[in-house]
């Protein structure tokens, strides 16, 4: 029972919980989005700040106002440490890659490499009820970013 | 403990469900009867006998099995009307859910006839209805042109009606709330609001989702003035199938309300012209009905009444008296909604600051213990007590107080869990 439950609130997850990194909403941006998750009444706001350089587009900064579970706000504050900073090209595999352990059912190995703190999310692959919560701000983010780059070539 | 049922190991029994192990040999406690009641083995032998033994279309098959089948849903039909009073038994429609009930009335509303709505006509309902019970009537509003109005809610989680006449005019074509809030548990006056919207002739619209689980409803024995003139509740929550709602109404106002759905079943005869409606009930149900989900549902309602509603009733004060009690031990809770049991239903919805719902319900889970946690289909009400969303406990006929007691062990557990201090 514990150890089941541990297995979800990894101690990583709880200290984001408790601490999250990037909170708070902040200038500049080049979009805001909204989004929620219809079925528990989960919220973020999240605004993106890309930049477009020598070697393309670049994350410059993530802010979020995050409503939600221990497991989303966590994730909120995994993916804006794993996101900032990096290419979009490059933040957007890491996505792809979070995705990818969130749909594994618990069979998908996670590489600490490319997601350094977000693989202590590998136990909510195993709580499909759980598994909206992890996702909610990356596709936030998503969204967001898809966004800021239609805005800045307009 | 008074008040619980006295065959309380016996009605246990007859719910299989109640005796499943889940993962790591947990035990059920099912506290989420509010969302969905679990079944008595009578009414899946029913359902399982009819699909065995007399499936057929009804009302239209020309044969034995036709038949029988049109007989034993008919025989639904008789028996709901006996378990809600209904003065007739053509008043009894039978829906897909309670939100299809509502949606009929705040529907047909919105077409030429005696009662449609218009610009500058006004629809009541209130800030603790379920979604089901506002989103129809902002549709119908957005239709009409007609402006939606709510009562407030007071501190202690009951329907502010200090402003009923400032809300309920002249101009109120409809007023629509719930008996029994999903949310807070509180048990609306059906018989003071009704008389007041009756007054100024408005329709008198009742969701009776969570009150017809639990409350003895006889509809023939309200007064006049007291009686709602249209009522929707759900098969699920009355230990009966889904996909099967209910909907009734008084006949004169069904005949005046145009038809919802248009279909098999429901016309006296069709031309290429035009097509001529089906007295009620079958003018609002369109094609093959839930044939299967009516004989059940009567076969759930025949339960109940078996059992007895204020029985059930009484059981579930206890057992709420109970919970509250219990819930009060735990550190920082809060109750959102009536403190007293005797003026509430069996749902309890609550918060426990430093530690999200859906962080209680995943460690109730791990310990079998099933309770709903979000919105529970009620955002006004929670923007109301300023929570995003809550954790939400609610009992049925075959709740013990030993599964209330594994809940409060839980909650203690999840606060030891969550560090909270």
């Amino acid at each position: 029972m514990t150890t089941e439950l541990d297995s979800l609130y990894q101690e990583i997850i709880l200290d984001h919980y408790r601490n999250p990194h990037h909170a708070g909403l902040r200038e500049p941006f080049e979009a805001e989005v909204h989004h929620v998750n219809p079925t528990c009444g989960d919220e973020v706001t999240l605004r993106v700040h890309v930049a477009d350089g020598p070697d393309g587009w670049v994350v410059e900064d993530v802010s979020y106002d995050a409503l939600g579970c221990s497991i989303s706000q966590a994730s909120a504050s995994v993916m804006s440490d794993l996101v900032i900073g990096k290419p979009v090209d490059e933040a957007l595999a890491i996505h792809e890659e979070f995705l990818t352990l969130m749909q594994g059912k618990g069979q998908v190995e996670p590489d600490e490499d490319v997601l350094e703190d977000g693989i202590a999310f590998a136990g909510v692959a195993k709580f499909p009820a759980r598994i909206k919560c992890a996702l909610l701000s990356w596709m936030a983010w998503k969204d967001a970013t898809t966004t800021a780059q239609m805005e800045e070539t307009k | 403990m008074d008040g619980l049922l006295p065959d309380l190991e016996v009605v246990r029994k007859d719910f299989p469900i109640l005796s499943r192990v889940l993962a790591n040999g947990q035990p059920l406690v099912y506290l989420d009867s509010a969302n969905t009641s679990q079944k008595p083995q009578v009414v899946i032998d029913t359902m399982v006998d009819h699909l065995e033994r007399h499936n057929a279309n009804i009302a239209r098959a020309m044969h034995q099995l036709g038949a029988e089948a049109t007989e034993a849903y008919e025989g639904g039909r008789d028996k709901v009307a006996s378990f809600i009073g209904a003065p007739d038994r053509d008043e009894v429609i039978f829906t897909k859910n309670a939100s299809e009930g509502l949606n009929l009335a705040a529907n047909t509303l919105a077409w030429p006839g005696d009662r449609q709505v218009g610009p500058g006509d006004e629809i009541v309902i209130t800030e603790m209805e379920h979604h089901s019970n506002i989103v129809p009537w902002q549709l119908l509003c957005e239709r009409t042109g007609a402006t939606l109005r709510w009562f407030g809610i007071t501190d202690d989680g009951r329907l502010d009606l200090s402003r009923i006449d400032d809300l309920i005019t002249e101009r109120t074509k409809v007023v629509s709330f719930t008996w029994v809030s999903n949310m807070l548990g509180t048990i609306n006056p059906v018989a003071e609001i009704a008389r007041r919207a009756h007054q100024v002739g408005a329709l008198v619209v009742v969701d009776a989702s969570q009150a017809a689980p639990q409350l003895p409803i006889d509809l023939a024995a309200m007064a006049d003035e007291d009686r709602p003139d249209l009522l929707a509740f759900t098969g699920h929550k009355v230990i009966g199938p889904t996909g099967i709602g209910v909907l009734w109404g008084r006949r004169a106002i069904l005949e005046q309300l145009p038809p919802f759905l248009g279909g098999g079943e429901m016309i006296e005869t069709v031309t290429m012209e035009r097509s001529t409606y089906a007295p009620v009930p079958h003018k609002f149900e369109a094609g093959t009905p839930p044939i299967v989900e009516a004989v059940g549902l009567g076969a759930a309602v025949d339960y109940l009444t078996e059992v007895g509603l204020g029985a059930v009733q009484a059981h579930e004060q206890a057992v709420t008296a109970y919970a509250l009690e219990g819930l009060a031990t735990i550190p920082g809770l809060t109750v959102l909604g009536p403190l007293d049991a005797t003026h509430r239903g069996g749902a309890i919805s609550f918060e426990i600051p430093g530690v999200h719902p859906h962080d209680v319900a995943t460690v109730l889970d791990t310990r079998g213990i099933a309770v709903r946690a979000g919105h529970h289909c009620a955002k006004p009400a929670h923007a109301h007590f300023g929570v995003q969303s809550s954790t939400r406990l609610s009992s049925y006929l075959y709740t013990t107080p030993a599964e209330i007691d594994a809940l409060v062990e839980g909650l203690e557990y999840t606060r030891r869990y969550f560090k909270l201090s």
